[in-house]
């Protein structure tokens, strides 16, 4: 082929043994996918993988920092059954909704232990280019906050100077209450 | 007085080529073809001859040229063409032989001598990789498996541009075997050292034409562009060679800068290189050659396509990427007419040269696109055939 594979690494946490590419449900979540990453001279990147289903998944990223996103079809792997150019910030929007929810759930596999706390992404809107420390969650709602997942990326133990940014999800973690209070804080129902 | 009737008819020039770009918009096709018959159209023996605006059309086309190949190697980053090279050269070699040879051999067949076979080879060798990455951009395909060898033979054919240029410049200009292999080892020299530069020093050679300010970036770029060109040209390399190679040398965010830059001053200059040519052809002179035009393109359609077939065979492709792959290479356009004006300007090769040469690009920038186009659905009917035959 003439794009070369590159294995990525899907979630955060535990890593699983490098040569696996996937890991049973008891262990925690590591599964690694072949990323096949494809020069296209002249227009960008295409990076795309096999899913299970047999299509062929992935993204190509222009030049100029346009994405789209690209599914083959179910009859022809070679063909391209549709390419849905994306802004940056749907892009990113798109892969926290995809990446948010297995960051949870790893979490929420580590606190199983601990009684009456619980893990959930919230959705950052009233803090756009604003410090983590100025929404004070901490001391308000005794929730916090142990990642941000921006563009399908998780940035694990953000400090409190982190800057928030359009289409952030946090993750958050706290007691049932603390969690409702600390929503209504991050969309600006609680000021 | 004089100005005023040259701005009259250069504005009627323009504005005619708007109108024809609308049309071509509209139909979904190339330009292209259309900018050439809107040439056809004014100058020698077409219906309204133009006078005194001349020596601005023929710099104003010269410089279409150094735009089209500048902005050509603002695409490639060097790191691009050296790997692409490593990977496609074996499928790049099989579209040299097999679409050069078609050219070569009408031309010979036609008596235009060596100077006309090497011409000929050029135009029906070279796929526009204009239309090309505009045909695969609208038809959704820039995500298939095929697109990167189609891609990667089209960076082939643009770095065997940079070898060729330099050999038809010197054949053209008339100088002796060593003049001519002066040249070749000048552009190699050339293409070796921006390379390297490139690959090493990119940012070097970007920081010296960058600015925040658009005013100044443009006018470095111009102006540094125009020298090379210049250059080049003095040095027997070819002008658009120099440019491609400026192209290259410059990358990264400033290349990205550079292209969104100058792009319509590319379309504007570029449009007016198609109708110079144009113009300088005598429309009375296609008929005769419309003929041997319709053979050669049907003959370097199927070459394409074999090309294409093979090149994504050997990838790994399916049948009908392959197909897909083989008809996305078939179009033909603004390099064919660059190679025939070059040609056609110094005066060394028959004249019906320029008439071929219209006429097989009028039919191969329009065939293109409909190749790739409907290849799908005429493979799915050879699909189906087959299957019922094996049915039965």
């Amino acid at each position: 082929m003439l794009g070369e594979r590159v294995p990525h690494r899907i979630g955060v946490g535990p890593r699983g043994r490098p040569d696996r590419t996937e890991t049973d449900l008891s262990e925690c979540k590591v599964a690694v996918v072949n990323v096949e990453v494809t020069p296209l001279p002249g227009i960008g990147t295409r990076q795309d993988f096999a899913i299970r289903a047999g299509r062929r998944i992935g993204v190509i990223t222009y030049r100029d920092g346009k994405f789209e996103l690209i599914v083959s079809k179910q009859d022809d792997p070679d063909a391209t059954a549709a390419s849905i150019p994306l802004a940056p910030e749907e892009a990113s929007t798109l892969a926290g909704l995809l990446g948010a929810p297995q960051l949870v759930a790893q979490l929420r596999e580590q606190h199983r232990e601990v009684g009456g706390i619980t893990t959930r992404q919230l959705p950052v809107t009233a803090f756009a280019s604003r410090a983590l420390g100025d929404t004070a969650l901490r001391t308000r709602t005794g929730a916090s906050i142990v990642a941000v997942v921006r563009a399908g990326v998780a940035h694990p133990s953000p400090g409190p100077e982190f800057l928030f940014d359009n289409g952030d999800l946090a993750v958050v973690v706290g007691t049932a209450a603390g969690l409702d209070a600390a929503a209504e804080i991050l969309t600006g129902g609680g000021g | 007085m004089h100005t005023a009737v040259a701005l009259i008819q250069l504005g009627a020039v323009f504005f005619g080529l708007g109108l024809l770009g609308r049309v071509a918009r509209r139909v979904g096709i190339s330009p292209i073809p259309l900018y050439l018959l809107g040439g056809l159209a004014f100058g020698s023996g077409g219906l309204v001859p133009l006078h005194g605006i001349e020596e601005f059309t023929h710099l104003a086309s010269e410089i279409g040229v150094v735009l089209l190949l500048l902005l050509l190697g603002l695409e490639y980053s060097a790191s691009e063409l050296t790997t692409g090279l490593k990977k496609s050269w074996m499928a790049g070699v099989l579209d040299l032989v097999l679409n050069a040879a078609p050219g070569a051999i009408a031309a010979y067949l036609l008596g235009w001598g060596p100077v006309g076979a090497l011409a000929m080879a050029g135009v029906t060798y070279i796929s526009s990789s204009g239309i090309v990455a505009k045909v695969l951009g609208d038809l959704g395909r820039l995500g298939n498996r095929e697109t990167p060898v189609v891609l990667s033979v089209l960076v082939f054919e643009d770095l065997a541009m940079a070898v060729y240029l330099p050999v038809l410049t010197a054949v053209l200009a008339g100088v002796s075997l060593l003049g001519g292999l002066t040249a070749v080892g000048i552009s190699l020299l050339a293409i070796t050292v921006v390379l390297v530069v490139a690959l090493k020093y990119g940012r070097f050679v970007s920081a010296l034409v960058d600015s925040p300010d658009h005013e100044v970036f443009l006018l470095k770029l111009l102006g540094s562009a125009l020298l090379v060109a210049g250059i080049a040209s003095q040095l027997q390399v070819s002008a658009a060679v120099g440019a491609f190679l400026l192209g290259i040398a410059i990358s990264g965010s400033t290349a990205e800068n550079a292209t969104r830059l100058l792009e319509p001053l590319r379309d504007l200059f570029a449009a007016m290189f198609f109708v110079v040519f144009g113009l300088n052809t005598d429309p009375a002179t296609i008929p005769p050659v419309l003929g041997i035009a319709v053979a050669l393109a049907v003959v370097t359609t199927l070459t394409k396509v074999g090309t294409g077939w093979w090149a994504a065979k050997r990838q790994g492709v399916g049948p009908m990427g392959r197909a897909r792959a083989g008809a996305a290479l078939v179009a033909r356009g603004e390099f064919s007419i660059v190679i025939a004006g070059l040609a056609v300007a110094s005066g060394r090769v028959d004249a019906e040269l320029a008439a071929l040469a219209t006429a097989y690009v009028l039919l191969m920038a329009v065939l293109g696109p409909i190749a790739a186009k409907y290849v799908e659905p005429i493979g799915e009917v050879f699909k189906r055939r087959r299957r019922r035959r094996a049915a039965a």
